[in-house]
Parts: C-alpha cells; structure tokens; sequence
C-alpha cells in the first residue's frame, strides 16, 4: 500500500514539473517577442486570435508551434541521417531532466508522510544538474557535424568549445557556496538560507557568495547560449549556426531546449543564490521581523506564499536572461574565449581561495 | 512480474529520476518521428541541397577545423576533473579545517602552474 503511495507521489511530482517547466516555455518565448517589441518600441506579437481573444499575442507560440508541425520535415542530401535524427533529442531530453532536483516548495505531510516537492532529492545533487546538462553539449556538436554543411560545422564547433569552456567556470563558481553550506543537496542549501545572517541580513547564496554568484551568472549565461554569448547561432555571420539545416519540429525541438535552458538556469539562480522557496523573515509560523516583531499566518498561506516566492524568483531571473538578451550586443569569439579562460577561471580560483581563508577565521575564531 | 513490481522501491529518488528519464527520451523521440509523420513530403534536388547563401556548395563541408578546438578540449578535461574533484573536499571543508586547506593550495597550485604554462605559450589565444 505505501509502495502504491509513493509511486503516485513520484508520478505527480514528475507531471507537476514537467507541466510547469513545458508551460514556461510558450510563456517566455511570448515575453522575449513581446520584451524585445516593447524595448524597440514596437507593438510585437497581436494578431494571432482565438474565439475573438489576442491576449497580448499569447497565442502566436501556440500558433507557431502548430505550424512547424505541419512543415515539411527534410534531411539535406548529404547529412549523416542517423546523427541528423539524433541530434534534437539529444538537445530536448537533458534538458528535461536538469530541473529534476530544484526544490520548487517546502516538503508537505500529506497523510503522515513528508513530501519534498522535488522530483527526485539527491544527495549529489549539484553534480547531477552539471552531469546531465553536460550532455546537451552532444546535441549540439551532433547537429553541427551530421548536417555536412559549412555553417551548422562552425556553429557546432564554437559552441562546444564555448560550452565546454564555462562548464569550467559553472563548476568552479559555487564550489565557495558547497563549502559554506557544507552540502551539494539542493534541498538543504537552500533549507540553510532561510536563517539571518547576523540576525538581519537572509543568509542567502548572494550575500555570502557575491563574487561566486556574478561568476555563475555570467557562466549561466554561456552555457544557455544566450546573448552576450549567443555566438553558436551568430545569425549575423554564420546564418543560424548548429540548427542552420534543421526545418519544421526539429528546429523547434532545439528552440524549445534553449528556453528550457533559460527556465532552468533561472531556477538555479533563484535556488542557488536567492534562497529557493524562502521568503525574507517568514517561518512556518508567520512573519518573525528582526527587531522581535512576530505576525502569524496561517500555514496553508505561508506554504502558498513559498511557492509564489520561487515562482517569481524564475520570473525574475527568466526576464533578466531576455533583458539582457535586448540590451547587450554579441561577444567576438576570442573574446568569449578569454573571458572564459583569463578571467572567470582565475576568478572563480580566488574565490575559493579567500571563501576558503575567512572560514577557516571563522571557524577558528569560534 | 508480480514479484519483480513488488521489488521496486518507488520511494528511492531514482526511481524518480528513472520516470523522468524515460519520459524526456520519449517524448524527445516521439517529437522528432510527430515531425516526420505529420509533414508534407516533395523532393527536389535544389531545396534537398545543404545551405550555401543559395549557390552550389563547391567544397565538401569536411573541412580541418583549427586545432585551438582540439586545445581547449584538453584543457577543459584537466579542470573539469579539478572541479569533479574539488566537490567532495568543499562539502568536507569545515571539518579538515586548515589541514584541508593546504592540501587543496598545493593541488590547485600545481593545476595552476599548468594554466600559466599554458596561458604563456599562447593556448588560450585566439587570432
């Protein structure tokens, strides 16, 4: 009977975060058309209707993706059809998967047994997003290859090398986070910020880390190839980089990785640095303010507010990866490239470096 | 079968991740053949033909590509295994305190050393 129980828990909680993460996806490519428009100051997307209804041009996702279903599918001539094939898959799925375990709420008691609301609470936790989202590197350089085309050949090959180059950075960036919060599981880093910091500040990731977190930042960036380093597609000098042969579904298969990618990327954003679900001074019961004032609340609001919180946290940092995107013109390739090796990594070193001295203070000063 | 259902533990989070797992490869799967299945197919020889600005490709596309790639392939192994390394230490830190950290100085120090090396002789330059 328990194995019947847990088995509906793990089905749910992969339905809720799959329905949560696909359902972004629409949402934030509608944002970035919308964004882009307002930033130019045009009108962006609002013809598409349905039943009389624009909603602000919600639609046209919805519209293009019924379209690019009903293209037609071609493999060029001289592709390695096998790899051509693979390619998008090896894109979607991991992408897929890296949200697994980001804590989206505070565990739940439903009927005497706690629920973390993961879809999976693993003790490796960190390792596991940067083992799976290491293989959309394959999707990419596949698709570059298995098209026997100059520019998807170009694309792929600078977007490996870039990827691979701030996986490095990526890693390196939070190791000063592991060490203060002494876990790579999510689920406890961020249980660990919701305490104060010399009883006012949240001891959140960005408080205690600064420098890690606008490393990470940056290295995020990289690795959803994003603008300032959205070179792999360079539209303006290789045309659309590794997806330049893909047509209908499947290159819709790879714009919707990318924008998994930013969903996911802000989520860890959120968790990593600004404490997750954890809102500022809020407990289980109630708002406790630093200087001893106390509001309760009831506990179904407070577990509401959590998510909202973590919610718009992804919002937030979603919509910053599209600002950005609207604001900042495109690296050169060699400058991408230094800033990887010659600044973030010797960056990312010293970071560790001095995190690791002011603790071993701290700890021998206590 | 009873007995093999019987023998899961859906509680263990990998069990989870397994789930997860063989929905992302399915649907990844069933997304690219929906593509195929769905689409209208006409061949022509011009529009079958690899991308090339709308002129004939005049050169296979099996071209020497730099060899910097090859590079900063090497260089990405040598750190990202530090990093893989270094995971394990900073969960522990706090508790090997200063002799920890002397260790990982010397080990990072050496990988460092390497960095320059590398740095000087121009690897990680791109002309």
């Amino acid at each position: 009977m328990s194995g019947l129980f847990d088995l509906v828990v793990s089905v749910a909680r992969v339905a809720v975060m799959l329905a949560f993460t696909l359902s972004l996806v629409p949402i934030f490519v509608w944002a970035e058309r919308k964004g882009a428009a307002y930033i130019q100051d045009r009108r962006g997307p609002n013809r598409a209707r349905i039943l009389g209804l624009t909603l602000g041009g919600l639609f046209h996702p919805l519209a293009d993706a019924l379209k690019l279903l009903f293209k037609e599918d071609f493999i060029p001539d001289g592709a390695h059809r096998l790899f051509y094939q693979m390619a998008p898959m090896f894109a979607l799925a991991p992408a897929l998967m890296t949200f697994a375990v980001i804590p989206f709420g505070p565990p739940v008691e439903i009927a005497g047994r706690v629920v973390a609301l993961q879809v999976a609470d693993l003790n490796v936790g960190i390792l596991y997003i940067f083992a799976i989202s290491g293989m959309s590197v394959y999707g990419v350089i596949l698709a570059g290859w298995a098209s026997n085309s100059k520019y998807p050949l170009l694309g792929g090959l600078r977007a490996s090398a870039q990827m691979i180059s701030y996986e490095v950075a990526l890693g390196l960036s939070i190791i000063g986070l592991v060490m203060v919060f002494r876990s790579v599981r999510l689920s406890e880093i961020v249980a660990s910020q919701g305490t104060l910091l010399w009883g006012i500040v949240p001891k959140w990731g960005v408080f205690v880390q600064p420098l890690g977190f606008l490393l990470f930042l940056v290295a995020v960036f990289a690795e959803a190839n994003r603008t300032p380093f959205d070179l792999p597609e360079g539209e303006s000098e290789i045309v659309a980089g590794f997806h330049t042969e893909y047509g209908s579904f499947k290159f819709s298969i790879f714009f919707m990785a990318e924008y998994i990618h930013m969903v996911v990327g802000a989520a860890l954003i959120a968790t990593l640095f600004f404490g997750g679900w954890q809102v500022p001074y809020l407990a289980d019961s109630g708002f406790l303010l630093p200087g001893g004032l106390a509001l309760g609340l009831p506990g179904a609001l407070v577990f509401f507010l959590r998510i909202g919180a973590f919610v718009g946290k992804v919002f937030f940092f979603a919509w910053l990866f599209i600002w950005v995107r609207w604001t900042i013109p495109r690296f050169r390739y060699d400058q991408v490239m230094r800033l990887g090796w010659k600044v973030l990594l010797p960056l990312s070193l010293a970071n560790i470096f001095v995190t690791g001295l002011v603790l071993l203070l701290i700890d021998g000063g206590a | 079968m009873a007995n093999l259902v019987s023998s899961i533990q859906f509680a263990d989070p990998y069990f989870s991740v397994l789930l997860l797992l063989i929905i992302a490869v399915g649907m990844s799967v069933g997304f690219v053949f929906l593509s195929q299945a769905l689409g209208p197919r006409k061949y022509d020889r011009i529009k079958y033909s690899v991308y090339e600005c709308g002129v004939d490709p005049f050169t296979s596309a099996s071209v020497r590509v730099s060899v910097k790639f090859y590079l900063v392939a090497l260089l990405f192994l040598l750190f990202d295994l530090e990093t893989a390394f270094l995971y394990p230490w900073a969960v522990l830190f706090r508790d090997l305190g200063l002799f920890g950290f002397i260790e990982m100085t010397i080990f990072v120090g050496i990988l460092l050393v390497g960095l320059v090396y590398a740095w000087k002789k121009g690897a990680l330059d791109w002309q």
